[in-house]
């Protein structure tokens, strides 16, 4: 089901958390809200749960105006960080929880709830740990069980509150992938809030990033990750390097030379240059471009990511090298220029 | 091989915590000397009766009368200490109002005032002419003197018990689990029914056995509201001493052994309860 989000906003005892937040989430989307921690994404999650009463503003479903239905009327799946599953049920009661509280009229046989509990835990890989308390599972299965719970009800929408933020990283991973499979395998609409870019890059069909109360890009992991539209997402998704520039004749000026890096249409003026660690190109001589003295390197992973001192009153620039590339370059001085880049004002 | 593996089980496990051997010697050292010898001492004289003489004491009507007396208002008073602890509690955790600090420290007064304090209070307010007992007069209902009125006095010293045990559980009790159960369309009322009172089963269950044990020994505030009428309104501990002032020691020993039972075992049973009830929820697993 599309949820459409109107002008929403929302304060707590006059502290505003959301702006006049809108968004359309298209059914059978899975979307990640990404943002720091203070920016609003689990504020959204719960205004569209029901669990908070916006100040203003409008939530549909489908085409249905839910802004002041109750939690219970909405039909959502809810998923908590830290499970919140029921300790005195067993998985099994605790998947067909939602089923069995039904007013008579809307509750399916016990046979039939039965067998969508089983369904469902077979679905979550849980089958044969139905008669456990979530007192005897493990992290990853409590929260595959909380995840079954919530699906169990046909909810409208799937809300997950940082599903994995509470897990160590090699299930984090493992449970990453396998919601994906079952998003594409049941199709529910499903938002879902971390503060992990890595998360939601590799998971959402789009991304909203979020900061300070508002929406600062909405679009695929592509779109915000190649084209950032505001420093705050090109700083907080992926890696990146911020330099203090001036656009002179259609060129990006660092201190006193141009760096090889034009800049058609651009106003002149002060300007702060992003580029990614892995956007440059090494050079050897140097007429246009950045230099500097590398200040320190470490391993990450498949590359070197060295720290280059460009000069006092500027933050290092880093940047990645082949391992091979940077062995020996320690004290030595390096050119280098980026080859994608984004201009910004401040 | 090494020999100690071969051992079927051994009660000194390894551990990095050292002291078991002198803690459990200092615990065990304790109950004996605390509990268990003043105990067999009068089992022991109980056992001197010989079994005929001691059935014949234990049966005697006015005994039987005096500890049912005992046990069914320590148990009505406990039932309803837990109802209403368990409100008092729920109150004092989610709620914030003004004065609260100051009712949360008036449950802990029936620990501090004496027994006997409480008795008189209680007894003046629920006499026929008291401040209560006038209005409930002309209505027929007979509070002081009377089994009602015991158990309103064991209600009195029961409260915090259960209030006690029940606060800290329902301090932990996490939000989400009750919006969890709000998004799977629970009412509010099956929230609290099938989510969070169960939870809290063993914690009510450690909180009545307490408020029962207590009622069950309670002497001092209850001999001034009960009227002490044998067969009517007679504790089993008053029946007790009213034996010793008669000189009459097997009659009180006998009595005080059939309490000491009845009370153990009932004890034992809660407790079996609770950690069956324990175990399922995951406590301490």
């Amino acid at each position: 089901m599309e949820v459409r989000v109107e002008k929403l906003r929302k304060e707590f005892e006059r502290f505003p958390a959301l702006h006049h937040v809108s968004l359309d989430i298209r059914s059978g989307e899975l979307i990640a809200l990404l943002g720091p921690s203070g920016s609003g994404k689990t504020t959204l999650l719960r205004l569209i749960a029901g669990l908070e009463a916006p100040t203003e503003g409008k939530i549909f479903f489908g085409e249905q105006d839910a802004s002041y239905k109750s939690v219970q009327e909405r039909n959502i799946g809810f998923v908590f960080q830290h499970y919140a599953l029921f300790r005195h049920m067993t998985v099994l009661e605790n998947v067909s929880f939602g089923l069995k509280i039904r007013p008579a009229k809307r509750r399916p046989e016990a046979a039939e709830i039965k067998k969508r509990a089983f369904e469902l835990l077979e679905l979550v890989q849980l089958s044969g740990l139905e008669k456990r308390y979530p007192a005897q599972l493990s992290g990853g299965q409590r929260q595959r069980v909380a995840l079954a719970r919530a699906m169990a009800v046909e909810p409208n929408v799937l809300l997950l509150d940082e599903p994995f933020g509470a897990l160590d990283a090699q299930v984090r991973k493992d449970l990453r992938k396998w919601l994906r499979e079952i998003h594409d395998q049941t199709g529910h609409t499903t938002v879902f809030v971390t503060h992990d870019q890595e998360e939601a890059l590799e998971l959402a069909d789009r991304i909203v990033v979020m900061s300070q109360g508002r929406i600062e890009q909405v679009g695929t992991p592509d779109e915000v990750y190649d084209n950032p539209n505001s420093p705050f997402v090109f700083g907080f998704i992926g890696q990146s390097n911020c330099l203090k520039v001036r656009i002179s004749n259609h060129e990006v000026w660092f201190e006193d030379r141009p760096i090889g890096v034009p800049a058609p249409g651009e106003r002149e003026g002060e300007a702060l240059l992003y580029f990614r660690p892995h956007d440059i190109q090494i050079l050897d001589g140097c007429g246009g471009c950045m230099a500097g003295v590398v200040a320190s390197s470490r391993r990450v992973a498949g590359t070197r990511h060295v720290e280059v001192d460009v000069g006092s009153g500027h933050n290092p620039v880093e940047i990645e090298l082949p391992p091979e590339r940077a062995a020996g370059i320690d004290r030595s001085r390096i050119a280098f220029r980026p080859t994608k880049w984004k201009i910004f004002r401040p | 091989m090494n020999t100690q593996t071969r051992k079927a089980w051994r009660i000194r496990q390894p551990s990095v915590i050292p002291g078991f051997g002198l803690a459990l010697g200092v615990t065990l050292f304790w109950l004996v000397l605390v509990i268990l010898i003043p105990l067999s001492g009068l089992l022991i004289r109980s056992s001197a009766l010989g079994a005929a003489n001691f059935w014949a004491l234990a049966t005697d009507p006015r005994t039987l009368n005096a500890l049912r007396v005992s046990f069914g208002t320590a148990f009505a008073a406990a039932l309803v200490n837990v109802i209403f602890g368990i409100v008092l509690a729920w109150v004092l955790v989610r709620y914030s109002f003004p004065g609260k600090r100051i009712i949360d420290a008036m449950v802990d007064l029936p620990f501090a005032l004496p027994t006997a304090v409480a008795g008189i209070a209680l007894t003046t307010l629920y006499a026929p002419n008291g401040w209560i007992g006038q209005w409930l007069t002309p209505l027929g209902i007979k509070v002081a003197f009377t089994p009602v009125g015991i158990t309103i006095a064991l209600i009195f010293i029961g409260l915090p018990f259960v209030v006690r045990t029940v606060q800290p559980i329902m301090e932990e009790i996490d939000r989400e689990v009750e919006e969890a159960a709000a998004t799977l369309g629970a009412t509010r009322f099956q929230t609290i029914s099938r989510v969070l009172l169960p939870g809290l089963t063993p914690a009510v269950l450690t909180g009545f056995a307490l408020a029962f044990a207590r009622g069950v020994g309670e002497y001092g505030s209850v001999i001034f509201i009960a009227g002490n009428l044998p067969y009517v309104s007679e504790i089993a501990p008053l029946l007790i001493v009213i034996r010793l002032e008669e000189f009459n020691y097997p009659a009180a020993t006998a009595i005080a052994a059939v309490m000491l039972l009845i009370s153990f075992m009932m004890l034992l049973v809660i407790n079996l309860i609770q950690s069956w009830s324990r175990r399922r929820y995951g406590y301490g697993a």
